[in-house]
């Protein structure tokens, strides 16, 4: 069962270095958050050896929220090769992240 | 086939669920994009849902609905509809991915979204300065000063609550009044760093590769423009009600709407067409309640199965 990566300043760049990666930047008091929270799970496990599932808790990672310029959740970053190549702002549904993660991978 | 389906997870959709299947439906899908709760996820603070005697926050209000609304067999799937229709007594689901489903009846719970203000740079600065949801981002302007806009119940209630965490909250209102509850506005004029600027229009979002930096405010009597500097700005001006999917090929809509969008219903949750239900925000006169909606939920519900009966 693949599951989403838990990301922090320690693991975020060997995590994201390589590969197409979703980064979910949320925070336990953001109701669209939640909302998407059950979706992300999905995508961990049909994604799993293709892309890197992540989750960002910007309440804990503030460091990580500065760098990527969030000031909105949920904000969700797509990478490829550790470089930020889309993102975005709000709760969107599975449909919406397949497609972009189809396009990068 | 379904014999029920339920486009939206909020309150209203939930509550049809639950009415749906202990009233003794079978077959029953909630269309939900993600986790139920709808856009009362996103309010700070509740005190008027009866029975509920804390202050809670939308998010801890809808905590046990979905678990509570689904024990009778309601199905929820993660999708979203993106257009119905019907023929021969049958609707159509189109689905997000292309795919369709089929149901004997429908109930649209779809509420709305927030009104865009329609001023230069908010979409440029949307999520960059730019919110619509101060529980969700007020975290991020901790100790800075922000800008709300807007003069009605959300606009002032999420004002006081970003005051809690802003350093000062400045509160845009084209008019000299509010229109909010005077509960609610007594609560604002109490709290010492929320400054009021009436009169006013936000005339233009301004900001650069980092984001939002600032606001071009109009006064509406003097026409001055005035600038302040503040790197956050939260928009209520009302909302938009979610009707997309009850659009048809060739432009017209499924069911009567009135001017502002709003499926027109009769006091059953009837729709103009047969089997077709409407609950919660979408409909005519809703008056955007939690437990308003529940209530239509509940309503519809049950016309629907006196309907598949």
């Amino acid at each position: 069962m693949g599951k989403y990566i838990e990301l922090t300043n320690d693991n975020f760049d060997a995590t994201t270095k390589e590969g197409v990666s979703l980064v979910d930047f949320w925070a336990p008091w953001c109701g669209p958050c939640r909302m998407i929270a059950p979706v992300i799970d999905e995508l961990a496990e049909a994604y799993e050896g293709k892309a890197n599932i992540c989750k960002v808790n910007t309440d804990e990672q503030q460091d990580l929220a500065v760098k990527f310029g969030v000031r909105s959740i949920p904000t969700i970053v797509f990478l490829k090769d550790g470089e930020k190549v889309d993102e975005m702002v709000g709760a969107a549904s599975k449909q919406q992240f397949e497609e972009k993660l189809n396009s990068l991978i | 086939m379904l014999d029920l389906a339920i486009i939206g997870g909020g309150p209203a959709g939930l509550t049809a669920g639950l009415y749906a299947t202990r009233g003794g439906l079978k077959e029953v899908t909630m269309f939900e994009k993600g986790f139920p709760g709808g856009q009362i996820t996103q309010s700070s603070e509740i005190e008027n849902y009866p029975g509920q005697k804390e202050v809670v926050t939308g998010m801890d209000l809808m905590q046990d609905w979905p678990e509570q609304c689904q024990r009778f067999g309601l199905k929820h799937e993660m999708n979203e509809i993106t257009k119905i229709t019907k023929s021969n007594n049958i609707f159509e689901l189109t689905l997000i991915d292309g795919s369709k489903q089929e149901a004997k009846a429908v109930i649209i719970a779809t509420g709305s979204v927030p009104k865009k203000a329609n001023v230069n740079g908010e979409d440029t600065y949307f999520g960059k300065g730019v919110s619509t949801c101060a529980t969700c981002d007020g975290f991020f302007y901790k100790d800075k000063e922000v800008a709300v806009l807007g003069g009605g119940d959300t606009a002032i209630e999420e004002a006081v609550y970003l005051s809690k965490i802003c350093s000062k909250v400045h509160v845009i209102h084209r008019r000299e009044t509010f229109r909010a509850a005077p509960n609610t506005i007594e609560h604002m004029k109490n709290t010492p760093n929320i400054e009021l600027i009436l009169s006013s229009s936000v005339d233009e979002i301004l900001g650069d590769s980092s984001g939002m930096t600032g606001l071009n405010i109009k006064n509406n009597i003097t026409n001055n423009v005035t600038s302040l500097d503040v790197p956050g700005i939260f928009v209520f001006v009302g909302r938009d009600v979610l009707n997309e999917s009850l659009k048809q090929d060739d432009g017209s809509y499924l069911c009567d709407l009135n001017n502002n969008g709003e499926v027109i219903v009769d006091l059953s949750m009837k729709t103009s067409l047969a089997g077709l239900f409407a609950a919660g925000d979408i409909r005519i006169e809703a008056p955007k309640q939690v437990v308003c909606a529940a209530g239509d939920g509940a309503t519809a519900a049950l016309s629907a199965i006196e309907y598949l009966n």
